[in-house]
């Protein structure tokens, strides 16, 4: 008897319906207005590759080991380097890293030595063609630059 | 096609592969008389990325991204099945904080991936709502995925021997302030659905599929557990330390749709209990077992397999001593249980068929490989 007067008068529906009222208040909203509204990612974040450099002598903190491209799977590092015949040590010449490729899996991060490369927050590095997406030393040095939105 | 697949009284309707409610890209053949169904053929493989051949290929600390990439919906799941599979072949054992970590995190996965279900399959149906608040809650799982390994999808957060990274400050809270409001939410969902009459009258004894029928087909997971089978391999064969903690196995009794949809509803607030009995018997410790350098496992073979969100989800990795699997089979839960579409839709209306593909919840990431 009472199965059949829920059934009557839609209590269901209406309960469900009440769910739905409950969330109509702005301080419920959850939609994030991006990119009017920049979303803060996590500190962890695997994002676009970075190459850092000594802030102080503005040296690159690379020793081309080389490590970073025999760790990831895809093999999509190549590091270039040639031996400095004075300090004996090898110099980073070129180092490229094809972003078009990469799963972002953070193998080549922790194969690092010297936590030279590392993947950051930035995340909007989407572009026109496939040849923007490979990324040479500068590009690595200095992230890259996305257009600012306008509203 | 063969000649005789054509009948005067059949009418054949090509389903996908770009139909919404086929998950991806799934093609269904579909032979009917009328609004009935009498058959399907499922055309699979354009999502095939050759991912056990890419096993071949790739060292194993490689290959664990890849296998985030199969079943992407419940990628923590993959690695977790990965990793134990290649800590078996080498031996070790992941440390107790480690295990910890892993079980809370494959449960907030297995909720991530059953909120997802829930959300597409009562699209399907045409219930637009719940989308909107399955999508919300599974935002905040993927905020803690997203601060603990730095990925929201593919997560690549186990390594073998255990983690590589510690758990951030704030983990504890996150994931208990989770717990705590994630019940009522669950509520909510039920207010929206499980008494709605369309929804019953949608579900209710719609592609019914009995245990004997799971069995023959190797259909595991929540659809074995709709039909009332108790079988659960966090339960029978406990892996990562899951006998530590108290959770029930939702079971149903009619193995339809709705079941079903019961079963998984339940899963997640039995998910929801064991990540708060894991946060806070959190142990201290190592969080990475001593694995060499190099992993060169001994030449064997091992099959192991977990309660993955959809099924049984089983890695058999055979070893020849060198640095890559001689050869690395999945068995996915999703590929598995797809066999029981043209069981369940037989006799069934067009209308059904979108529910019937709903409640299996395959992933074509993982049907493909
Ligand atoms: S993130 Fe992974 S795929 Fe990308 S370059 Fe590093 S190791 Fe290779
Ligand atoms: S692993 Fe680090 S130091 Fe070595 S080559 Fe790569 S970026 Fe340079």
């Amino acid at each position: 008897m009472r199965k059949f007067l829920r059934t009557i008068f839609l209590i269901d529906l209406f309960e469900g319906l009440r769910v739905t009222l409950r969330y109509q208040h702005p301080k419920n909203i959850y939609t994030e207005q991006y990119p009017a509204e920049r979303p803060q990612v996590a500190e962890r974040y695997r994002g676009a590759p970075r190459l850092n450099k000594n802030p102080d002598t503005n040296e690159t903190l690379c020793i081309s080991c080389d490590l970073c491209a025999i760790a990831c799977p895809e093999a999509l590092i190549v590091v270039t380097s040639i031996r400095n015949p004075e300090t004996r040590r090898k110099e980073l010449t070129e180092f490229t890293y094809d972003t078009s490729r990469c799963m972002f899996c953070g193998l080549c991060e922790d194969a690092c030595p010297v936590d030279a490369l590392e993947l950051t927050q930035d995340f909007e590095f989407a572009q026109y063609s496939r040849d923007g997406l490979i990324w040479d030393r500068q590009m690595l040095e200095d992230g890259p630059r996305p257009t600012p939105y306008k509203a | 096609m063969p000649e005789t697949f054509l009948d005067s009284t059949e009418l054949i309707l090509n389903m996908g592969p770009q139909h919404p409610s086929t998950h991806g890209v799934l093609r269904v053949i579909l032979k009917l008389d009328g609004e009935k169904v009498t058959g399907t053929d499922c055309v699979i493989g354009y999502l095939h990325r050759g991912v056990e051949k890419i096993g071949e290929n790739r060292t194993y600390v490689m290959f664990a991204p890849y296998v985030d990439r199969m079943d992407y919906v419940a990628a923590v799941s993959n690695g977790l099945g990965y990793c134990l599979a290649i800590e078996k072949l080498l031996g070790v054992e992941a440390p107790p904080r480690a295990q910890a970590v892993r079980v809370i995190l494959t449960e907030l996965n297995r909720i991530a991936s059953h909120l997802f279900w829930l959300g597409t399959h009562a699209l399907d149906i045409g219930a637009t709502t719940p989308v909107m608040y399955c999508l919300r809650e599974r935002e905040e799982v993927l905020k803690i995925f997203e601060a603990y390994c730095g990925a929201r999808l593919t997560t690549h957060a186990f390594r073998i021997g255990g983690l590589q990274y510690e758990t951030y400050d704030g983990f504890e809270q996150q994931c208990l302030a989770f717990c705590d409001a994630f019940p009522a939410r669950v509520d909510d969902y039920e207010a929206l659905l499980t008494g709605n009459r369309i929804w019953i009258d949608r579900l209710k004894g719609v592609g019914i599929l009995n245990a004997d029928d799971c069995k023959a087909y190797g259909v595991t997971g929540p659809m074995l557990r709709a039909a009332g089978v108790k079988w659960d391999i966090r339960k029978a064969l406990p892996y990562s330390g899951y006998e530590k903690y108290d959770f029930e196995i939702p079971v149903g009794y009619n193995g339809d749709t709705y079941d079903r949809y019961i079963v998984r509803m339940q899963e997640m607030r039995q998910s929801a209990r064991i990540v708060r009995q894991a946060v806070q018997s959190l142990p201290e410790g190592p969080i990475m077992a001593k694995v060499p350098k190099v992993i060169k496992p001994a030449p064997g073979e091992v099959y192991v397999s977990i309660e993955a969100p959809k099924g049984e989800l089983g890695y058999y990795v055979v070893s020849d001593g060198t640095i890559n699997p001689y050869r690395l089979r999945v068995r996915p839960p999703s590929f598995v249980n797809l066999q029981s579409l043209d069981k369940m839709a037989k006799g069934a209306l067009i209308a059904d068929v979108v529910a019937i593909i709903g409640t299996i919840d395959i992933v074509l990431g993982e049907v493909d490989r």
